[in-house]
C-alpha cells in the first residue's frame, strides 16, 4: 500500500521532520520548539504524561493546527500552513483519541469513507451511479473488504458502528485509515480504554501493518509496556518540550524521562 | 352533550356520509403536505451537513421562483430561464459558503443560525431590487406543466385531482429518490453523511468541508426552487411565501431534524391533519385551524417524542 504522488523516500531516510514547530493557544504554550523526525517504515512513538503536547503535535502534522512557528518538512517539501484535506491528499492518515467515526454509518461505509480521495470520478456520474461510477465503487469495495478481512471484522460489516463496543469501533477507525492507504499512519491513542486482549489485538495490527504494507507509524500512547515492545524510537514530550528522543532503552534509562513521569519538584 | 357529539361523532358520521369529499379532502392534504415535505427536506439537507438550521430555507423557495420568472420575463425561453435559475442557486451558494459560512467555520451554532437571518434578509433586499416587489405569476405553460384537473366519479360522488399536483407529487417523488440513492450509494453521498456525523473525522480522511457545504447548498437551492415552481404555480410568487418556512418547523419537529424519511412523512403527516382538520373539525371554532394546528402536532410530539419519528435517539453520556 502506498500513496501516490511525491518522491520515493527510501526506507530509513526521513518521511517527515518538524522543525522547531511551536503551537500557542492564547496565553497557553501547547508545543514549544519541538524538533524530530520520522523515518521510513519505523514506527515512532510519542510519549509524555498527559498535557505534555502530544496530541497537539499530531494535530499540527495533519494541519488540524497552524503552528505559529517552525517547519514541517513532508516527503521532501516543506510547508509552514497545510490543511487537512491536504494532508490526507498528501498521504497522511489519522486516528483520534476518543474515536472520531461516522457513527450513523456501518463499519463497511466507514472505511469507504476513507477511500473517498481515491475516487474520482464526477459528480454527473456519481448522480447517475452508472457506467465508471459503478464500476469505480465495485474496485474500490474489493480493496476495502481485503482491510476488513486483515481487520477480522467480517461479521460487523452491516452495523452501525455507534452500536459496537469500543475495542470494535477503534478497529474500524483504523480500518478507515488503512483504507487511505497512507504513506504515514498517525494513530491517537490506539489502546486507550481497552483491555489486555484487546490492546494485544490492536499492537498486532499495528505491527502487520508497518509489516506486511510498510506503513510508517507515528502513535501515542500511555501503556510504557506497549510503547517500548512496538517502538522503533521514542520521543519525550513534557510540558511542550521534548525532553528526550531516542531508542526505547535509552529513553527509558533518561533520568529526565523519569522524572517527568514520577513528578519531580522543579 | 351537543358538543361532545359535534366534537366526537358529527365529524366521522360527515366522512362516512360522503366518502368522496374524504378522498378529495385527503388528497388536498397529501398535496399540500408533499409541498411542506419539499421545504422540510431543505432544511434536513442543510442541517445534516453543517448542523445549521438554515432560516433563509424559506426566502430561498421565493428567490429561486422569483428568478426563473424574472428571467423568463426578461425574454429568455422557459428551459433556459430554468438553467439560469439553477445556475443562480449554484452560484448562491458558493457565495454562501465562501462569504458567511467559512468566515464562521468553529463559531457556536447559534451564531451561524444568526447569519442565516442575514441571508434572509439579504436575499428580500437583493430579490426586490433586482425582480421588483410585486408578486409575479409561476409560468407553467412554457414549461409545458399541465393544467387542468382530472374527474373521477367514485366513492358516489366525484374526486377533482388537478394535473399539476399530480406532476408536482410525481416531480417531488422522482426527486427525493434521486436524492435518497446519492446519499446512500455514492462517494459523494457517503462524504455528506461522514460531514453531518462528525467534521474532524471527516476532515482527515480528506473529505474537503468546503466543497461539500457548497454541494449541500446547492442541493438545497435545487429542491427550494422545484418547491417554488410549484408553491408558485398554486398561488403568486412573492415574498409573502416566506413565511411557509415557518410551516416546516413543525414538520421537522415531526420528523427529526436530520432524517430524510421523517421530513417526507412529517410533511404528510402535517399536511393531511391540517386539511382534514380544517374541512370536519374547522366549522366549529370559525375555521382557520390551518393556521395553527401544525403547532398543536408539533407540540404534542415534543412533549412525548422530542426527538421525532424518524429522529436519532438523543442519548448523552454523562
Amino acid at each position: 500500500m502506498r500513496a501516490t504522488g511525491g518522491p520515493d523516500i527510501a526506507v530509513g531516510d526521513v518521511l517527515l521532520s518538524v522543525e522547531n514547530v511551536s503551537l500557542a493557544f492564547g496565553g497557553v504554550k501547547a508545543v514549544s520548539d519541538v524538533s524530530f523526525d520520522i523515518r521510513k517504515g519505523e514506527i515512532r512513538a510519542i510519549i509524555g504524561p498527559n498535557g505534555a503536547g502530544k496530541t497537539s503535535m499530531l494535530n499540527v502534522i495533519n494541519g488540524f493546527y497552524q503552528p505559529q512557528h517552525g517547519r514541517i518538512t513532508f516527503k521532501g517539501a516543506t510547508r509552514s500552513k497545510m490543511r487537512p484535506y491536504e494532508a490526507a491528499e498528501g498521504g497522511i492518515a489519522r486516528t483520534f483519541q476518543n474515536v472520531a467515526l461516522f457513527r450513523g454509518m456501518t463499519a463497511l461505509d466507514n472505511i469507504m469513507a476513507g477511500r473517498t480521495l481515491k475516487m474520482r470520478k464526477n459528480f454527473v456520474w456519481q448522480l447517475l451511479r452508472h457506467g465508471p461510477a459503478l464500476r469505480e465503487e465495485v474496485e474500490h469495495r474489493h480493496a476495502v473488504e481485503a482491510i476488513i478481512d486483515f481487520l477480522k471484522i467480517q461479521e460487523i460489516r452491516r452495523t452501525p458502528v455507534g452500536r459496537l463496543p469500543y475495542g470494535l469501533q477503534k478497529r474500524v477507525e483504523l480500518g478507515r485509515a488503512l483504507a487511505m492507504e497512507p504513506e504515514l499512519l498517525l494513530l491517537d491513542e490506539p489502546m486507550a480504554g481497552m483491555n489486555l486482549e484487546e490492546k494485544e489485538d490492536m499492537s498486532r495490527f499495528i505491527l502487520d501493518v508497518n509489516d506486511h504494507f510498510g506503513t510508517t507509524i507515528a502513535l501515542i500512547e500511555h501503556d510504557m509496556g506497549v510503547v517500548m515492545d512496538l517502538s522503533d524510537r521514542v520521543v519525550v514530550l513534557d510540558h511542550g518540550i521534548k525532553i528526550a528522543d531516542g531508542t526505547p532503552d535509552e529513553v527509558r534509562s533518561d533520568q529526565k524521562v523519569i522524572d517527568a513521569y514520577l513528578g519531580v519538584a522543579h | 352533550m351537543h358538543l361532545l357529539y359535534m366534537i366526537l361523532i358529527d365529524p366521522f358520521v360527515q366522512m362516512a356520509s360522503a366518502p368522496d369529499l374524504l378522498v378529495q379532502t385527503l388528497w388536498e392534504g397529501l398535496v399540500s403536505g408533499m409541498l411542506y415535505a419539499l421545504i422540510a427536506l431543505g432544511f434536513v439537507l442543510i442541517f445534516k451537513a453543517s448542523g445549521v438550521f438554515n432560516f433563509a430555507q424559506g426566502i430561498m423557495v421565493v428567490f429561486a421562483a422569483l428568478t426563473l420568472v424574472g428571467i423568463y420575463e426578461a425574454g429568455v425561453p422557459a428551459f433556459i430561464a430554468l438553467a439560469l435559475a439553477i445556475a443562480v442557486m449554484f452560484l448562491l451558494a458558493f457565495v454562501v459558503e465562501r462569504g458567511v459560512l467559512r468566515p464562521l467555520v468553529g463559531q457556536p451554532d447559534i451564531i451561524l443560525f444568526m447569519a442565516t437571518f442575514g441571508i434572509t434578509y439579504f436575499l428580500i433586499g437583493f430579490g426586490e431590487l433586482v425582480f421588483g416587489g410585486d408578486p409575479k405569476v409561476m409560468i407553467t405553460e412554457p414549461l409545458y406543466l399541465p393544467k387542468g384537473a382530472i374527474t373521477y366519479h367514485a366513492f358516489g360522488g366525484m374526486v377533482q385531482l388537478q394535473k399539476l399536483d399530480i406532476a408536482a407529487a410525481i416531480i417531488a417523488s422522482l426527486m427525493v429518490a434521486g436524492l435518497a440513492v446519492f446519499f446512500s450509494k455514492t462517494r459523494i453521498g457517503r462524504a455528506l453523511r461522514a460531514v453531518a456525523d462528525s467534521h474532524e473525522a471527516a476532515l482527515s480522511v480528506g473529505i474537503s468541508l468546503e466543497q461539500i457545504w457548497v454541494i449541500v447548498w446547492f442541493a438545497a437551492g435545487l429542491v427550494a426552487l422545484v418547491t417554488g415552481v410549484f408553491w408558485g404555480a398554486r398561488s403568486d410568487v412573492s415574498f409573502a411565501l416566506e413565511v411557509i418556512a415557518l410551516k416546516a418547523l413543525p414538520v421537522l419537529i415531526l420528523g427529526g431534524f436530520t432524517s430524510i424519511p421523517g421530513a417526507i412523512v412529517g410533511g404528510l403527516i402535517i399536511g393531511l391533519g391540517e386539511k382534514i382538520v380544517e374541512f370536519y373539525w374547522g366549522p366549529l371554532v370559525g375555521s382557520g385551524t390551518d393556521a395553527w394546528f401544525a403547532y398543536v402536532i408539533a407540540l404534542v410530539f415534543l412533549l412525548f417524542r422530542p426527538q421525532g419519528l424518524f429522529g436519532e435517539r438523543i442519548i448523552e453520556r454523562v
